[in-house]
This record gives C-alpha cells, structure tokens and sequence, in this order.
C-alpha cells in the first residue's frame, strides 16, 4: 500500500494533475473519490476526462448517478453515489458492471457509500479542503503496486 | 390511438395511457409506493423497475377503463438515462408489443419533457424557449416544432436543483433542499451576504452552480451565529443568487431568439422567489409553468409524445436499441 499528498492550489491545478492521472492510467482502473460537498471531486473529474480525450462538457451525476462518456481510446464512467445509500442500491442500477470497466476507466465520487463493493486494487482519492482558501486543497492518494 | 407509455430512464417506475392526446391515467412507483407504505417512500427503491413494470402497467390499464387488447402502441423511453433501468423498460415493452402485434417507438426523454408542456396547455404554440430546471437539468431549449429543438445552453457542472440541494445540506436543512431553502428564507435579506452570479455578464448562455456552493461553504467556515446576519439573510442570499443566474440566462434567450412564450418546468419552477422574479422580468411575455406532476419524470408526456409519432406513422423496428446518452440536439 502507498500513500501520496498532494497539494493542489488551484481549480487549474487540479484539472492538470486530474488530466496528467488520466493519462497514465489503463482500462480496468476503478478510481473511488471521498471527501465532502465542494472538496473538489467533480472539478477533478473534469480535467480527468479531459486527459482520456472526452469532447464535451462533463457536469456532476448526483442526479443521473451514472453518466457514460468516450474518450479517445477509452470510456469514461462517472458514477455518483451521494444518494445512494448502500451497496445493494448500487447493485440495484446494474453497478456490477462499472466495478471491472474492461473498455474504460471508472471514477466513482462519494464512493464512502459503497465502500464494500470497491475492488480491492482500486485507487482511493481523499479530498480535502483548506481552510481560508476557496480554491486549494489536499488531495491524499492511496492504492497497492504504484 | 391508444397508446401505452412507459418510462424507466432513472429513479421512477411510471407506466400511463394516453388516447387521442388525453392521458386516460398515469401512475409513478414513488407515489404508489408511498401510498402502499403509509407514506414511507424507501429512496431509490423504485429503480427495482422490473418487479414494479408489470404491476405498474396493469394499474395503468385499469385505471384508464381499457383492456390490453385496447391498446394500439407501444411508446417507450430509450434514453438518456441509466443503462439498466432503461434496458428493463425497453425489454419489457417490445415484449408487450410483440405480443399485441402493435407497433413501438423509442422516445428520447429530453423530448418527452418538453412535450409535457402540451399536456399542461393544449394551446401552447411554437416556437417557445423552454427552461427545464430540476434536480437532474439546467437546461433552455428553443422548441419550434415537433423534431425542431436548438439547445441555447446548459450547466457546465451542477444543475439548479442540486444547487438548492446541496445548500439545505451545507445549511443543515432537510430534503429536497428547494423548499427547505425557500422556507428558511422567509424574512430574511437576500441582500445581506453577496454569493457569485457565474457567468452573469457572459455573452454566452451557460450556467455554472458549483461555485456557489463552494461559496456557501466557506461563508459557513466562518460564520458567527452571533452576529447581524442570520441563517435566514443567508438562505435568502444564495436562493437569490440561483433565482438571479436563472432570470438572466432566460433574459438573455429570450433577446437573442425574440419568441414570446417561455415555459419553466421541473421542480425548481415551483420556486416562489423565482416565479415573482419572472413575473417582475418577463411583463410582455407569455410564462407557463406546468403542473409539477408532469414536469417530474412519469410516463404520460411518453405516452403523449409516442402518440404523436406514431400518429404520423414514425415508429422504431424490433430490434431498437437503448442509448444511455441519447442526445435531442
């Protein structure tokens, strides 16, 4: 198991590290975010897809809870689990399928909701934010093999 | 025609019937559930659509006075929406209308929202600017005829319900956070804390919430519950920044297409503060708001749409396919 801080200080900086990630990582990736309302994990999400190539705009599930994009090589599957409540309602709307994206790459925001179906060789994303700074924060990366 | 609505796109189970453009009944999971539970509505558990489709449908038919044998099509949403959900609901249908040798189209859900329209004013006439703001949607459509619709803009990140949302959260309120906001604010100085207005003096019609919300977190982060300014003044204070983002937005639409009818529908439209900003803004237009049951995903603007198409003999082969990220222009 790894950990790595990282501090991002900016909107901009977070979509450009966001964007770099996206472009080191292969398909099968599950990336499951945490962190609280406004820590950034929509933001980041943003500049991720930008890095897989996906044209278009790419705006917040909480509604949708899953919302399916093309990248370049790549699908992009953005999952939000704020109002879920458990893992058997994720199980529910077919959320197996999007534990072991074969074509693409998965990113699941307030993934602490179903925390039991998570593979085990997932990338965990804690955000953070900083007091006193509408725009930094700290993201902690956790994950095995990096 | 007689024509059997389905619709499966998220959270809802709905199943309607509708006949020469009039819905004969219209019957949602969520209210059924309700009223089968003594009022406890088990978030999501509708979504389990493929038990609660064939229950659903029979009330349906029931309900309209009609025997299976009546019906004369099938209309079904194929997307947007959730791949799982829209597949129960699409396989259920062609299921139906195989068996009855009827014909079946798939309807895009976007579309059938904005038809809902019709169904809450029979003499609504193109071309009109729709805003359809809900939990799920920030979005202005031009509509000018059937098949006919531009987008003029939409949310770059959160849409206007989840604004209202995420606030009541940040705030400690309840939800769904519209009402609860909109209680709060009563009394209270819409004036007394400033919150961005994204994009407000942009040439461009595009809507941004996230920062908003951001915003409110941080006003939060220092607040002092013993100071001048009281949850009240900061409820009313981002409600007015959300009302002020949207009346802009439709301004600016309205300008740049010149139509005269607008339409608000979803579940932000029944905001009071934003219905009297509309009345103050909009003096020479034309503002309906249909009625909150047909701006909430249900099945009678499916059917109502489906007998449309069908009517003009457009219909969907067998082997039709869903399309989670169905776009309508």
């Amino acid at each position: 198991m790894s950990i790595i801080n990282v501090n991002l200080n900016s909107v901009n900086s977070t979509q450009s590290f966001a964007q770099k990630l996206a472009s080191l990582l292969s398909a099968g990736t599950v990336i499951a975010m945490t962190g609280d309302l406004g820590t950034g994990k929509t933001t980041f999400t943003q500049g991720f897809a930008k890095g897989l190539g996906v044209q278009g705009n790419v705006g917040s599930p909480t509604f949708k809870l899953i919302s399916e994009y093309e990248g370049a090589d790549l699908m992009l599957y953005h999952i939000d689990c704020y109002r879920l409540k458990n893992e058997s309602e994720f199980m529910n709307i077919g959320g197996e399928n999007y534990l072991d994206p074969v074509d693409g790459i998965t990113i699941i925001e307030w993934s602490e909701n179903i925390a039991n179906v998570l593979p085990d060789n997932c990338i965990k994303l804690h955000f953070e934010r900083v007091k006193d700074s509408e725009d930094k924060r700290e993201l902690t990366i956790e994950g095995l093999g990096f | 025609m007689i024509v059997l609505g389905v619709e499966t796109s998220c959270d809802e189970t709905a199943a309607a019937i509708s006949s020469d453009s009039k819905i004969l009944s219209s019957i949602v999971s969520s209210q059924l559930i309700h009223s089968d539970f003594g009022g406890v509505v088990p978030e999501l558990a509708s979504r389990e659509h493929e038990l609660l489709l064939n229950s659903i449908v029979e009330k349906a038919i029931q309900k309209a006075g009609i025997s299976k044998t009546d019906i004369e099509g099938i209309a079904v949403t194929r997307g947007p929406g959730l791949a799982g959900t829209l597949l129960a609901g699409v396989c259920f249908s062609k299921g139906f209308a195989h068996g009855l040798k009827k014909p079946i189209i798939g309807i895009n859900h976007l579309e059938a929202h904005i038809f809902a329209n019709f169904l809450a004013d029979p003499n609504l006439q193109f071309p009109f600017v729709c805003l359809l703001v809900s939990g799920g949607h920030t979005q202005l459509w031009l509509v000018e005829a059937l098949g006919g619709y531009t987008l003029l803009g939409t949310s770059r990140d959160d849409a206007a319900g989840e604004a209202f949302d995420k606030g009541a959260r940040i705030l400690g309120l309840g939800y769904p956070g519209g009402p609860e906001i909109e209680e709060l604010s009563r009394g209270g100085n819409q004036k007394a804390v400033h919150f961005p207005r994204a994009f407000i003096k942009d040439k461009n019609i595009e809507f941004s919430f996230s920062g908003l919300k951001t915003a409110l977190l941080y006003y939060m982060d220092s607040y002092d519950k013993n100071g001048n300014i009281t949850k009240a003044d900061i409820a009313a204070s981002y409600q007015q920044a959300i009302v002020d983002i949207l009346v802009s937005k439709l301004k600016q639409a309205i300008k740049q297409t010149g139509v005269k009818t607008c339409v608000v529908a979803g579940g932000v439209a029944a905001n009071k503060s934003l219905r009297k900003a509309m009345k103050n803004s909009f003096t020479d237009m034309r503002v309906l708001y249909p009625d909150l049951a047909l701006c909430t995903d249900n099945a009678a603007m499916v059917a109502y749409l489906g007998e449309l198409y069908l009517n003009k003999g457009v219909s969907s082969a067998m082997d039709f396919d869903i399309d989670p990220n169905l776009k309508l222009a």
